[in-house]
Parts: structure tokens; C-alpha cells; sequence
């Protein structure tokens, strides 16, 4: 409930709407490398400790590597302090809403100070509430009665409409750093406006338009620099050659209704590295700052700037359309951006360390992504499943750990803690998700989620079926992590000893050698066999994989257990 | 529409290796590619063969040396420059293009009209 509310640009920098310093605390370290993977496909080998590590961490590892083991939850560790501020109320009670108390400041930057401030990043009691106060101000209402109410309603507008604002304009634009700019303009623009004027009945529309008008404005005043410059290629729907023209009616063209969807298509487009995708997306679909995603990633802001600006290049220079892709290639093309959003989640979610602003942000904005995008997509079952995977995971974010920061093995949690509403909401989307064909990987590591999610205890968890679901998501998503997870499963169902016949078949495989959950996993198998020698050694093995401080803590635990 | 080249990058000992036979599919397969482009709506509007880069000669500051400018296991084997609406076409039509042993890459051609 922090501060994923991006609060109103500052008057004072137009290029940094977001205005990330005003973020308490240090950088967040979110580096489990998800960023930094190759720009592959997520199933690669390669990919698995890197980037495919976090991509499959969250809901994968979800319940496996708990039932094996070691992490608690996710795979990963949260730091200490990573729950607190998070709260329970996933699904839309936390908000970009300026507290009462924080007005003040936030009415002294419309007169001109630097509005972000506090105002727009801190959580009051919820942002509908707070939407309607600001519907409700009348013209003429006290400029410093009015003021905070209005950055607060810029925040939430901020974070609300960003996406549906800058898509609009890039279209006008066909520039993408003229189209962030007139947006930014507008969010600064509304500031004084709504001062005077009231806030409007739709804060989305009145940005749009004056973003929009800004631009043509601009595209008047720069003809002839724009002549020069390579523009945003927005295809008109006829331009496919007529064999696939009908086609293209059928399926293709109702498909382009929204501006949105464009956009993050367009972010995520394959031709770009993964860290190029996952950038761009924060700083476009979510208007996050530059400095904001550095420190999300753990990079300099030289270097995150340089990524973005080198992206955005490429889009333009090789022509990367502006559109939504035809139904012949969406399946693939949705795929890399719900891989995305997910590396988002995890990110956040598995952070080694560190405080857990930025952490936090990145959590309910990969969960507020999932939300569009079942919102424009409603019919794709993977956008579904994604979002069912967000929430329970999310779910069952408290228990992660202790008091003291030590991670919770899954049968150790307290379950009455999990926020049963998400998780609801979360199974609910499962069951539409898994209807109607194959289901594919999003889907079915949102139904092992929701199986663990559901289950009264780690002993009453149904098995067998998590087993069904395990054989299934190996065979829409050949990885050996999911093969690992299998087989903690395996051992659930079958016994520890069947179960190291399947991880001698990875280490034969060879492909998770540096992936320190297939020794711990061997390590805790052993331990239940009473095999503790062999156990020692192989928690051993996996220590000398692991860096992250809480890991250590506890295989060091483990290892001191078997020696004893 | 924008002008993209597809540079071919194939092992040259796989050349070597496959004889008059490989020469044969390969030139049987560019065929093949040239109709295709045209099927998908593109336009090829050149493009070449080059001669082994052990006939290549390499100029730094006025220094000659023999051989490549850089040596490769895959090498600069022939391009194509073609016209496609966007990088998706131009990515739809060299996946067609014949790179049996390496790959291709693409690249946007630069607009110098308006510099």
C-alpha cells in the first residue's frame, strides 16, 4: 500500500513525472537478475538461473521448492519488513491517495514547490473513496482546501490513466519521447487547471485531450525537424496485402480498439532484449521515472537511461509497428508480454534485500498490469491465468517469513493469514482460465498456486492432483524447473526415493547445474530418507550456489541439523 | 514501405564441406526465397553472393592485411536489401531466407533522404 501511487509531476522537471526522489528510503535491491536474463524465451535453459529463475519463481516454485525444502514461498526470500507495508488488501483497496495529513505539502506544490511530494505517494484509506472527494470539489471551492485534494487526484490520475493517456498520444505523435512529453505537459497542466477548475468527471479524457492537443500543436511547430526524424509506424488496418485482408477482418481488426494494448505490445515487442521489454514497459505502460526502474533493477540511472533511450531507437529506426499483433501471432507475442509482467512480480517479489519501497511498487504495479490486461484481453485465458497467479501468490505474501526476517517453509506458514479474498478472486479466475482447451503455462501454475492456496493444510494439500497439474505444465512448458518442482511433488505422492530418481535424471540432464534448488531439493529428499550424510553433502553443494543471505541462514541451519 | 537488408552469416567450412550438391540446393532454395517475397507482399530489391572471406581483403588506416575484418566461425556469406511496411514484415520475410548453415540478421537501411 506504499507507494506505488506515482505522485504528480513536479513543475520543476518535466522529465521525471514521477519524481522518484521523493520516494523515502534507499534503493531497493530487486536483483535476482530477472532484468538482466538474455532476451530468450523463458523455457531456455539458459534462461533458468537467470532471468527464467525469476520468471518461473513465483508460481512454479510456488508451492514445489516450499515441499522441498527451501524457500518458503516463491522460491525466494523476502526480506525482513517486505510484508508490513505491503497489507493484505491486494485487489484494489491500496491507492494513489493523498492522506489527509499530507495535503499541505501537496498544496504547497501547486503554487509551485515540487507538488509530487508526499501527497500522491501515500495510502489512505482507499482510492475510490478518494476519487469520488475529488469529483466532488466545486468550482470555486478554496484554491488551499482544493489544492492537496487536486495532486492527490493528479497522483491518482496518474496512475490510473498514464497508460490510456500516453497510448492515446502516441498515436497523435507517432514519437514516443514527443508523446512522453506532451503527456507529462498535460499531468502538469491539470495541476493549475483542476485547481480552478474542479477535477473533472473523467480525468483519463481531459489529460487525453490536452496531451493530444499539445502534440499537434507540437507537430505544427517541428514540421520540418519531424520530416527528418523516423516516425512511429501506425498501420492503418488495410495495410495487408489482399490475401490477407479477410482474414484480417475476422480476427485481426477488432483487436485494435484499444490504444493501450498497442502500447504494451509494442514495449514488449521480441525484437527487443528482455531488460529492453521490462524498461519500457515501467517507464511507458506505467510512467514510472527513469531513476524509479534503475533503482527497481539495481542499476545506475545512466545505465537504465541509456537502455531506455536505446530502445525507444530501435522502435522507431527498424519500424517496430505501433499496433496490436494479427491472431496469428498473438499467441507468442502475448506470451512475451505476460513473461513481462510476471518478471515485474517476481522481481518484487523475491528481492535478497533491501527496503521494500521500490520492492513493493513493482508488486502492485505487475498485479495492476495483469489487471488491464485482463481487462482489454477478456477472453484470453492465459491473461487470466496470470492474473489469478499474481493474486495468490500475493496471497500468501505475509507469511513468507518470520518476525525476524527467517524464511517459512510452506508447512510452516500460517495459513490464517493468507488474504482469503485475493485468493478467492484468484480461483475463481483459475476455473475460467483452465475452461475450454489446452491450458497453457500461466494457467496451470495459477492452478498449482490456487491447489496450495485452497488446501486447509500443507498435510490435507491434494496431491495427486497438484501432481495432474505438474504433468500437464511440463508438457505445455518443457523447463526442468518445472520438472524439479514435479518431482517434490513426486515425493509427496510416491515417496522421497521416487523422487530422487527424478532429480538423478536432471542432474543428468545437466541443464539446472548451477540452479541451487536442485541440490537442496536432493538435500531435504535425503533428509526425509534419514540418509544425513549424503543430505550434509548435498545441502553443501547447495550452499555453495547460494548468495542470498537468508538462504544461507537457513540451509546453514539444515547442514548444522544433519551434523548433529 | 522501408528498405531493410538481410545479411546472411553461414559457416563457410559447411560450404566447402557440402560440394557441388549444397551449392545446388542453396542456389535452388534463393530461388524459392525470391518468389516468396513477392507472395508476402515484399519487394526484393537487391542483393548478391559474395565470395569467401578468404578472398577478402581489409583496410585500417591505410593497412592492408588479407583476410576478413573480423574472423567469425560464422561469416558475411551474401545480403539481400528488401522492402517491407514494418521490422514484423521485414522479420516474416527473412525467416524465409535461406541460411541453412547459420542464420540471418536484419537491419533497418537508414533513410539519408532527409539529412
Amino acid at each position: 500500500m506504499t507507494a506505488h501511487a506515482a505522485p504528480a509531476p513536479g513543475p520543476g522537471e518535466p522529465d521525471q513525472p514521477t519524481a522518484g526522489q521523493h520516494r523515502p528510503g534507499p534503493a531497493a535491491a530487486c536483483g535476482n537478475g530477472s532484468g538482466r536474463g538474455s532476451g530468450g524465451t523463458a523455457a531456455g535453459p539458459g534462461d533458468e538461473g537467470t532471468a527464467g529463475a525469476g520468471a518461473t519463481g513465483a508460481g512454479v516454485t510456488g508451492g514445489g521448492l516450499a515441499g522441498g525444502g527451501l524457500a518458503g514461498d516463491g522460491g525466494a526470500v523476502a526480506g525482513p519488513g517486505d510484508e508490513g507495508t505491503a497489507g493484505a488488501g491486494v485487489t484494489g483497496d491500496g491507492g494513489a491517495v493523498a492522506g489527509p495529513g499530507d495535503e499541505g505539502t501537496a498544496g504547497a506544490g501547486v503554487t509551485g514547490a515540487g507538488v509530487a511530494g508526499d501527497g500522491g505517494a501515500v495510502a489512505g484509506p482507499g482510492d475510490e473513496g478518494m476519487a469520488d472527494d475529488g469529483l466532488a470539489i466545486h468550482r470555486g471551492a478554496g484554491l488551499a482546501d482544493a489544492a492537496g485534494t487536486v495532486a492527490g487526484a493528479v497522483a491518482d490520475a496518474h496512475r490510473r490513466e498514464w497508460t490510456f493517456v500516453l497510448a492515446a498520444t502516441a498515436r497523435v505523435t507517432r514519437d514516443l519521447d514527443a508523446a512522453e512529453e506532451c503527456v507529462q505537459d498535460a499531468y502538469v497542466a491539470a495541476l493549475d487547471a483542476w485547481a480552478r477548475q474542479g477535477v473533472p468527471r473523467n480525468p483519463g479524457a481531459w489529460l487525453t485531450t490536452a496531451a493530444r492537443r499539445r502534440a499537434l500543436d507540437l507537430l505544427r511547430r517541428d514540421r520540418t525537424l519531424r520530416s527528418k526524424l523516423p516516425l512511429l509506424i501506425v498501420p492503418e488496418p488495410a495495410h495487408a496485402p489482399a490475401a490477407d485482408v479477410a482474414a484480417q477482418a475476422e480476427d485481426g481488426a477488432e483487436m485494435i480498439g484499444d490504444d493501450r494494448l498497442r502500447l504494451i505490445f509494442t514495449c514488449c515487442h521480441p525484437a527487443l532484449a528482455r531488460e529492453a521489454q521490462v524498461a519500457l514497459t515501467l517507464r511507458l505502460v506505467c510512467g514510472l521515472s527513469t531513476a524509479e526502474i534503475a533503482r527497481a533493477f539495481v542499476v545506475s540511472e545512466t545505465t537504465m537511461a541509456a537502455r531506455v533511450t536505446r530502445a525507444k531507437k530501435k522502435i522507431s529506426a527498424a519500424r517496430i509497428a505501433y499496433r496490436v499483433p494479427e491472431a496469428a501471432e498473438l499467441p507468442d507475442r502475448l506470451d512475451a508480454v505476460l513473461t513481462v509482467v510476471h518478471l515485474l512480480y517476481t522481481t518484487g517479489h523475491t528481492a535478497p534485500d533491501g527496503p521494500d519501497l521500490v520492492r513493493a511498487d513493482l508488486v502492485e504495479r505487475a498485479i495492476d498490469l495483469a489487471r488491464m490486461l485482463r481487462e482489454l484481453m477478456p477472453d484470453e485465458p492465459e491473461v487470466r491465468g496470470l492474473l489469478a497467479l499474481l493474486l495468490i501468490t500475493n496471497a500468501r505474501r505475509a507469511t513468507r517469513t518470520d518476525s525476524r526476517g527467517n524464511m517459512l517453509l510452506l508447512e510452516d506458514q500460517d495459513r490464517s493469514l493468507w488474504d482469503s479474498r485475493a485468493i478467492a478472486e484468484g480461483a475463481a479466475l483459475v476455473l475460467d482460465a483452465l475452461r475450454g482447451g489446452r491450458p497453457g503455462r500461466f494457467a496451470l501454475q495459477a492452478a498449482i498456486a490456487a491447489v496450495h492456496a485452497e488446501a486447509p493444510s500443507y498435510a490435507r494439500t491434494d496431491w495427486p492432483q497438484l501432481l495432474q497439474l505438474y504433468d500437464a505444465l511440463l508438457r505445455a512448458w518443457p523447463s526442468p524447473v518445472v520438472a524439479l518442482n514435479r518431482a517434490v511433488v513426486v515425493a509427496m505422492v510416491s515417496g522421497p526415493a521416487a523422487a530422487l530418481d527424478e532429480i538423478a535424471r536432471l542432474e543428468q540432464d545437466g541443464r539446472l547445474g548451477a540452479y541451487r534448488y536442485l541440490p537442496a531439493t536432493k538435500a531435504d529428499l535425503l533428509r526425509r530418507l534419514g540418509r544425513n550424510a549424503d543430505a550434509e553433502r548435498a545441502y553443501q553443494a547447495a550452499l555453495e550456489l547460494t548468495a542470498n543471505a537468508a538462504e544461507r541462514a537457513f540451509i546453514a541451519r539444515r547442514i548444522a541439523e544433519m551434523s548433529a | 514501405m522501408a528498405k531493410y537488408a538481410i545479411l546472411i552469416y553461414e559457416s563457410e567450412k559447411s560450404y566447402a564441406d557440402g560440394g557441388a550438391d549444397a551449392w545446388q540446393a542453396v542456389g535452388e532454395a534463393h530461388g524459392r526465397f525470391a518468389q516468396q517475397v513477392g507472395e508476402k507482399g515484399g519487394t526484393i530489391v537487391g542483393g548478391d553472393a559474395l565470395e569467401p572471406t578468404a578472398t577478402a581483403t581489409s583496410i585500417r588506416s591505410d593497412v592492408v592485411t588479407d583476410g576478413p575484418f573480423t574472423e567469425t566461425k560464422e561469416a558475411l556469406g551474401g545480403f539481400y536489401l528488401i522492402e517491407a511496411r514494418d521490422l514484423d514484415h521485414a522479420i516474416e520475410i527473412a525467416k524465409l531466407c535461406p541460411a541453412q548453415f547459420g542464420g540471418v540478421e536484419v537491419r533497418p537501411v537508414m533513410d539519408t533522404s532527409n539529412m
